[in-house]
């Protein structure tokens, strides 16, 4: 902070009150991102109070970053320049629930689990299940973009998420969408701050459709020897009647990260599947799942019980980011393509590592996306060179119909490469959303897309 | 216009690519609106090379440039407010790819709805969004409006079934946004573009997603003596957690003004009847539709029929989605509102209409998707006397603020065009406005694409204006009645 700034933690105190301002170095070791500390974090309690600091960021030309739980901070490349940590947890209210209109207007710090245990209570949910599901806030949920496996048959954020309230990089507090189901009256901005960790703007208050639990669900769980037939059966399932809840394909080493209790054997790929319905629907589901893996050359399909069921859930949900307390120098990439070539780039990213000698898993979902970890025993010079290496490869493989980028990593990685991969012929259209919403770049600079 | 434009248009359109005579341009200055607007000329693009030309032809002169797929809109945002050119997509529609592996298309915008899905239910899949205009309306055209339909209730609008777009900015750029893959690293810059209405871009090419057509299908008419049981139906099955593909309603008065026309076999005497639809596995259909007719029985339905086959299903839809040619019989003009509101507030909405009618000498009909809260009130006058015309737009505002009371919407499907632009201080703020004005200025700097649209135009802000009356002579005829609606 440049020195008129010296002042800065009794400014932000007259807005936020003093005890929700920090300026302690060894506090704010908890508000790093990729290693870059922060000067001062301020814990707004109103969306006002963040439309207030927001303007005095502006005013003190400080660099800004918002947050909730602060677990997925590590998504993004490092920020070019971090002066204030806006900490959202304390606006963590509903603001308003309509059980029976199935919507629900939250502010954003609110953690997923506290959300989850107000809708269950009236036997509803939001299609959320997202990595460090027991801590993550909603709003950092949004806008780290990071995907459920719920989507499979609820769709991502961008389906459910109805309107939102957010500030600005002008300090103005400003609106889009609504709260009902079904709207058209201006432009969707909410959309572009999904997956756009926090460069646009910070989200105060968030719109939602929430969903029916189902009376019952069911999960089953395949195992192949070869990966083709493990995506030949989920291509079948897609092609059938059947509509799974959720639909996962993973590989040995994958399974092996996950803690659940899982009747998985000598095989080498595992497709789980989970659905939701009355007790025919489940009994139809399970024989023809069953059939299906058999024209698909499974060696096993079996029917998990309630608890296996249940830690399965909870493995996928995390599986994601899981690497990242399991391997330190573990790299994850994203890459999405079309689902019938899952197969063909998995191949490819399996190549990739192994050409360079590196131990790898893969988690995919049925829609199209693939989670490939690097997982090298070693982190030693050459190895990290290695995997950098690799890294690079895997977001380049991206070509005309996928698209691939580093979901996690080591902070060292990023020296290297941008995690984004290459900006594409749609980055000035970026540039140009980036400049209505935040004209004087103070929101996160250099983290997002193209150095956005 | 400009005979020197309409040469340089002509050089590499072709004659027959370019209209411009007055008879041509009367074609072209309504829509399915109420409103009117006349063109200078009307342009028929056949490659995506032929509109960037176009739009650097209209920047150099300084002129506006308007998309239009089939004119089926009903809030004018497929009309020249501020004159100019209109850019027909008419002859770019081409399916140029349908993988049905993966449940794609790619599709040129003037494909029409119902080509695209005749094209793709051989191999079982449909493309979801059915605005009641289907077998007119273009793919384009539902994109920009983001359009929805009666099995949007389970299936989500345009917006929800949009993977990526080709498009030519007002820039000049020729510029591709998403694809077939998901979640591609950056903005979400399809979920802007859709439903933009126009003011951002022309889109040359859709990919859509696709979706598998349902194993089973039944399609339930509950009839009731009493409109509150109908939307207390609607209320519960909600709240219970049944979606169901589609939930429509016709009140008694819109339900015998169809019965008179289509024979669907709506009861004449009925207070209101809903139209259900629930679709998936077998076994799943069977339980929801025997759960669907209990609470219609509970909440007083004296009759739950359900259709026997496909041609009594396709009939009682066809009395749905041709209600509006129906009430073209009563009269001469109908102004058809499109608010909506959450679904807990139904039955109070739907008496209030009633009372707002009442109190200003309109009869109100009401068809609606009652499944996701989205009322069509439809407002008959004549256009013929401007107090009328005038009280008919006071009338549907009434309904509009209190849909707003109620935490709803100003439109749920049709778009804010030129004919709710006066209405949005209700909804946003100058700061939520502003920042929508700074997203279009970035996009379409010179404010020549479909001009005057969205945002509102009057000066006092927040100050809502009763726009004039459209006149007859100088070219304008009688506002056009809204033929066909989602």
């Amino acid at each position: 902070m440049s020195s008129p700034a010296k002042a800065m933690p009794s400014r932000l105190g007259d807005i936020v009150g003093a005890a929700n301002v920090t300026d302690e170095p060894a506090r704010l070791a908890a508000y790093e991102v990729d290693g870059v500390r922060p000067s001062a974090a301020a814990r707004p309690g109103t969306a006002e109070e963040v439309a207030e600091l927001v303007k005095l960021a502006v005013a003190e030309k400080l660099a800004v970053i918002p947050m909730g739980a602060r677990t997925k901070l590590g998504i993004g490349m490092p920020p070019a320049r971090y002066d204030l940590a806006i900490d959202m947890t304390r606006l963590d209210r509903v603001i308003s629930y309509d059980p029976g209109d199935l919507t629900l207007s939250v502010e954003t710090g609110i953690p997923l689990a506290k959300l989850a245990a107000t809708l269950t209570e009236h036997k509803q949910f939001v299609p959320l299940a997202v990595p460090f599901y027991e801590r993550a806030t909603i709003g950092g949920t949004l806008a780290s973009g990071v995907d459920s496996p719920l989507r499979q048959m609820y769709g991502t954020a961008r389906d459910f998420v109805l309107g939102m309230e957010f500030v600005t990089g002008d300090g103005a507090l400003a609106k889009s969408g609504g709260r009902v189901v079904k709207n058209v009256s201006g432009y969707d901005l909410h959309k572009l701050m999904l997956g756009a960790i926090g460069s646009l703007g910070i989200v105060t208050r968030v719109n939602l459709k929430t969903f029916p639990l189902a009376a019952e669900s069911r999960s089953w769980l395949a195992g192949f020897t070869r990966a083709e037939d493990a995506f030949a059966f989920a291509d079948s399932i897609h092609k059938s009647p059947i509509a799974p809840q959720t639909l996962e394909i993973f590989d040995g080493p994958a399974a092996a990260m996950m803690d659940a209790q899982l009747p998985i054997d000598q095989t080498e790929w595992s497709v789980a599947i989970s659905a939701a319905g009355n007790e025919r629907v489940l009994e139809r589901s399970a024989g023809d799942l069953q059939t299906m893996s058999r024209d698909a050359n499974a060696a096993t399909f079996c029917a998990l019980d309630g608890s296996a069921a249940t830690s399965l859930l909870a493995a996928i949900r995390e599986i994601p980011l899981l690497t990242a307390s399991k391997f330190a120098d573990g790299v994850i990439a994203k890459v999405t393509t079309r689902p019938t070539q899952m197969a063909e780039i998995v191949q490819l990213l399996k190549n990739i590592a192994a050409e360079r000698g590196l131990p790898c898993g893969v988690f995919a979902r049925g829609a199209g996306v693939i989670y490939f970890a690097l997982l090298p025993k070693e982190s030693d010079a050459t190895t990290m060179e290695r995997v950098t290496q690799c890294a690079k490869e895997i977001v380049s493989v991206a070509g005309k119909n996928s698209r691939g980028m580093i979901l996690r990593s080591p902070r060292e990685l990023k020296r290297e490469m941008n995690i984004w991969g290459e900006a594409r012929e749609d980055f000035p259209l970026m540039q140009r959303v980036k400049q209505a919403f935040d004209p004087h770049v103070i929101f996160a600079p250099g983290r997002f897309v193209g150095g956005l | 216009m400009d005979r020197h434009l309409l040469n340089e248009l002509e050089q590499f359109l072709g004659k027959d690519g370019v209209l411009s005579q007055p008879e041509d341009l009367l074609l072209y200055e309504y829509d399915g609106s109420v409103e009117i607007a006349r063109p200078q000329c009307i342009v028929f693009p056949r490659t995506a090379a032929h509109v960037v030309r176009i739009v650097g032809l209209a920047a150099a002169h300084k002129i506006p440039i308007v998309g239009r797929g089939a004119g089926t809109g009903l809030s004018g945002g497929a009309l020249a407010r501020e004159g100019g050119i209109i850019v027909s997509f008419a002859r770019m529609n081409q399916i140029l790819e349908i993988d049905a592996e993966n449940q794609r298309a790619v599709v040129q915008p003037g494909v029409v709805n119902s080509d695209l899905n005749a094209a793709v239910a051989s191999v079982g899949l449909h493309f979801a969004p059915d605005p009641s205009s289907q077998k007119a309306c273009t793919i384009g055209g539902n994109v920009s409006e983001n359009a929805g339909g009666p099995h949007t209730l389970a299936y989500g609008v345009t917006t929800n079934h949009i993977l990526g777009l080709e498009m030519v900015m007002p820039t000049g750029e020729l510029v591709r946004i998403g694809g077939k893959a998901v979640d591609a690293p950056g903005y979400d810059l399809c979920g802007l573009f859709v439903g933009s209405e126009g003011t951002l871009a022309l889109v040359t090419e859709v990919t859509v997603r696709l979706t598998r057509l349902p194993e089973a299908v039944k399609t339930l008419l509950a009839i009731y003596d009493r409109v509150d049981g109908a939307t207390e139906t609607v209320v519960e099955i909600t709240a219970r957690g049944i979606t169901p593909a589609a939930c429509e309603m016709l009140d008694g008065w819109t339900l015998r003004a169809v019965e008179a026309w289509v024979h669907a076999g709506f009861p004449l005497d009925s207070a209101a009847v809903l139209l259900i639809e629930v679709d998936g596995l077998r076994e799943a259909v069977e339980q929801h539709a025997k759960d669907i007719s209990e609470v219609c029985k509970m909440h007083g339905a004296r009759e739950v029929r359900v259709a026997r086959d496909a041609a009594e299903r396709d009939l009682l839809w066809k009395g749905r989605k041709n209600a509006f040619g129906a009430v073209g019989r009563l009269s001469p003009t109908y102004y058809v509102q499109d608010g909506v509101i959450p679904r807990t507030k139904l039955p109070q909405t739907l008496r209030e209409i009633e009372r707002i009618g009442k109190e200003n000498g309109f009869e109100i009909g009401n068809i609606f998707h009652a499944g996701d809260g989205n009322l069509h009130p439809i407002i008959l006058f004549d256009a013929r006397d401007p107090k009328q015309f005038e009280r008919a737009v006071s009338t549907a505002d009434a309904i509009i603020r209190f849909c707003i009371e109620m935490g709803g919407t100003i439109t749920g499907e049709h778009g804010v065009g030129m004919e709710k632009d006066r209405l949005m201080p209700l909804l946003f703020t100058e700061a939520d406005l502003a920042l929508m004005r700074r997203v279009r200025d970035a996009f379409n700097p010179a404010g020549l694409l479909n001009p005057g649209k969205i945002f509102p135009t009057g000066k006092g802000c927040g100050e809502v204006r009763i726009r004039p009356m459209p006149q007859r002579g100088a070219g304008n005829s009688a506002p056009a009645t809204g033929r066909d609606f989602a």
